[in-house]
């Protein structure tokens, strides 16, 4: 049996795919952090004075925090001095540019990475604003969202044309005392996508973001708002990738969601930043905060696939806040070679028959160790409130780990919160019909797996769902002879 | 079409096979019994070249080849077909999605053209309706909450679907309803042709009622300890197995 492990090792193998860098000239800010570097990156914004004073009201609290150290995951302390806190394409004017005024080079990174900025029926249905290093370089669709009156902008753009809307939403959610992550961001956050649906309007198209990190020793702070106004619906999908480089590169991302009465905002997102090689070595430390407030009736929907990244830690949430608020967190997490992921959830029930569901697939390979950590908080008011929690692992080889932390704080007895979970391996037994039936053990693996992910994947917008099936599939990849 | 010489084999290193002689040729149906474990599962492993399953001794030659330098794909790709004794879950992997790449992997092989989606699905509709297997079936996860029968009867239309040169059945027939029963053997007799072979290993001499086979072989401590024809089975039926090694010794 142990040969059968070796060789699903090797097959969990597979090689990075996005790993490879832009060689394009960029503005780099020297590495180091200090009041000096929050002004500049304001200045370089040409930011209101109000949110300088806001990144510096943060930046100053940020210097009083300590960095958190209950998450189970391990790393060399991190020198926040070493990162060069912004960095962006060189390119001749400010602001958001048309197509024609990108360099070449940059529609090509996209290009690589499957998104063809400029190939716009191919993305038809889907609105993308891409976001290299520290700046948006291109929006799509502008126009054909402003006819429904949805803004779809980078967020730096945002500060300027809609500054009534920025001041009144951002930190609202997550404000910049909520954790030591959160506080860093909205000192020396760059850029991000904002999205702003009026009321009773249907987005009329998928949006989406894709974040690259491009230049060495940067660190990527985006900040994405979103605000779904009374009786709205937006579908908004992310997707992450990075270059392969030897040293860890730091993410630190927050995103704020704000379902107003009767919205519903679906969040995706999937992630492949780049993991580090099979000896930990480089990769992306995904440390991220993603919060959403649902008022009465709104729905606020987490689907996220995680294949990539050295670290995660990230646990999307959502402040139950109204009376017949629903909240859902539908996660993938796969860890391979020493990746390592404490993700889950929290669910902090408020208002009256709030409802969350829960569900959670860890798949770890190799030596990786995969967490599930999660929170349901029915508060004093939460009459009726309801939580199902299933959490379900599956290990591949037998020296990786999967842990489950779940948290239930309940303050009113008329709830009703249930947990479920289960471990399971790939069995050789299921191996084994596999390939009895014909199938190579490589497309067996990414069979299975794919299986016990159906339930999360469901919930993906359909184009994207093929892509995450395909994402683990060559995640899955290796040398099988 | 199969010849199995001295057959040894080991299982987490105890001896399970040892010396064990076979010969089917390709028309032929061969029923295999024998007492608890005796090694007959242990075979049908080693011929589908299980991991864990360790031979330190003799040959498998099949159809002219040595069937054990061939990797489980490899021999299922080239027509050796097992049906399980347990057959395994797959949750999430619907019975479909998982017929048809199993299908595809082994047409390819053969280098026939993939089926269409509409072609391969008015086939597994047709086969699932042959074997009175609700079409529904099809859409729910391999075997995933199938009742045992079910599993059982899920494991003769993959064969049917797959058309193997050579399936190896371990125990189809237990766990299965008198009808049931009727309709796996009408399943196991449509594959019947002169160029396929087909082993049962059965402890029911009930079934070859129903599936008439040209030899019967009883397996005992890891070797063919007799063989006949169908009179060998009733025999052992009002017998038992323990003559026949009062018998041998
Ligand atoms: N992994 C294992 N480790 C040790 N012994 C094993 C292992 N697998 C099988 N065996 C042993 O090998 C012997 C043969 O088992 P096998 O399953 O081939 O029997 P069988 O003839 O199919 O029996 P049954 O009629 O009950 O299905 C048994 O004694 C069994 O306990
Ligand atoms: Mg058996």
């Amino acid at each position: 049996m142990s040969k059968n492990l070796g060789q699903l090792d090797r097959m969990v193998h597979g090689a990075y795919e996005a790993g490879w860098t832009t060689d394009i000239e960029s503005d780099t800010l020297a590495p180091g952090l200090n009041e000096d570097t929050v002004r500049f990156i304001s200045a370089r914004k040409q930011e209101p004075e109000w949110l300088l004073q806001w990144r510096l009201k943060a930046f100053r609290h940020w210097q009083t925090m300590v960095h958190p150290e209950w998450a189970h995951v391990h790393y060399p302390p991190i020198d926040y001095q070493s990162i060069s806190y912004y960095s962006a394409p060189r390119r001749p004017g400010e602001g958001p540019q048309s197509l024609d005024e990108v360099d070449p080079e940059l529609l090509r990174t996209y290009e690589k990475l499957g998104i063809p900025l400029h190939e716009r029926a191919a993305l038809a249905g889907v609105a993308v604003d891409a976001v290299f290093d520290s700046v948006s370089v291109v929006t799509t669709f502008k126009d054909k969202l402003a006819e429904a009156g949805v803004i779809f902008c980078p967020i730096s753009e945002a500060v300027r044309e809609h500054p009534e809307l920025i001041r009144k939403y951002l930190g609202s959610v997550v404000p910049f005392r909520d954790n030591f992550f959160a506080g860093l961001n909205s000192a020396v956050f760059s850029d991000g996508s904002f999205v702003y649906v009026p009321k009773g309007v249907r987005c009329p198209m998928e949006l989406s973001t894709y974040f690259r990190i491009n230049a060495r020793n940067t660190g990527q702070f985006e900040r994405t708002l979103i605000v779904a106004d009374e009786g709205s619906h937006v579908s908004y999908l992310e997707g992450c990738t990075a270059p392969q480089r030897d040293e860890n590169q730091l993410h630190a991302a927050v995103v704020e969601l704000i379902a107003l009465k009767g919205a519903e905002i679906k969040y995706s997102t999937v992630q492949n930043w780049y993991p580090g090689d099979a000896e930990g070595r480089g990769g992306i430390y995904n440390f991220v905060t993603k919060r959403g407030i649902a008022h009465e009736n709104a729905k606020i929907s987490w689907t996220q696939v995680e294949t990539g990244s050295a670290i995660t830690w990230k646990y999307p949430s959502v402040i139950l806040q109204g009376d017949n608020a629903v909240g859902e967190f539908y996660s993938v997490a796969l860890t391979r070679g020493m990746q390592q992921a404490d993700t889950g959830t929290k669910m902090v029930h408020v208002g009256r028959n709030t409802r969350s569901t829960i569900v959670s697939k860890g798949i770890s390979a190799m030596r990786a160790e995969n967490s599930y950590r999660g929170l349901v908080h029915i508060g004093a008011g939460a009459e009726n409130a309801r939580n199902h929690t299933q959490c379900d692992s599956l290990l591949i080889g037998d020296r990786c780990g999967a842990h489950t932390f779940p948290y239930i704080e309940s303050r009113n007895p008329s709830a009703t919160v249930e947990h479920e979970a289960t471990t399971s391996k790939v069995g050789d037994d299921q191996l084994f019909l596999c390939r009895q039936r014909g199938l190579d053990p490589e497309k067996a693996v990414s069979m299975i797996v794919n299986g016990f992910c159906k339930q999360v994947f469901r919930e993906l917008p359909m184009e994207f769902a093929v892509e995450a099936g395909k994402l683990l599939e060559v995640s899955l990849e290796g040398a099988v002879g | 079409m199969l010849k199995i010489t001295n057959l040894h084999a080991t299982v987490a290193d105890t001896p399970i096979l040892k010396g064990l002689n076979l010969e089917i040729n390709a028309g032929e149906v061969h029923a295999i019994m024998g007492p608890n474990g005796s090694g007959k599962s242990t075979l049908a492993a080693v011929l589908a070249g299980r991991d864990g399953y360790e031979v330190t001794a003799g040959s498998i030659e099949y159809l002219g080849r040595d069937l054990l330098a061939l990797a489980v794909e490899e021999r299922a790709r080239a027509g050796v077909f097992l049906a399980f004794q347990y057959p395994v879950e797959i949750p999430g992997v619907s019975n479909m999605e998982f017929l048809r790449a199993s299908l595809e992997a082994v047409r390819s092989h053969r280098g026939e053209p993939n089926l269409s989606a509409v072609e391969f699905m008015k086939l597994a509709r047709a086969t699932s309706a042959q074997l009175q297997l609700d079409p529904e079936f099809l859409k729910r996860g391999v075997n995933e909450g199938f009742s045992g029968g079910e599993k059982k009867r899920n494991e003769i239309l993959q064969m049917l679907l797959l058309q193997p040169n050579l399936a190896i059945l371990d125990e189809t027939d237990s766990g299965l309803d008198i009808d049931a029963l009727q309709v796996v053997a009408d399943g196991v007799n449509a594959l019947r042709s002169p160029e396929r072979a087909i082993i049962m290993v059965t402890h029911y001499q009930r079934l070859l009622d129903y599936v008439v086979p040209d030899q019967v072989h009883v397996l005992a401590d890891g070797r063919i300890l007799r063989s006949g024809g169908r009179e060998l089975a009733l025999e052992l039926e009002a017998k038992g197995y323990g003559w026949l090694r009062d018998d041998a010794a």
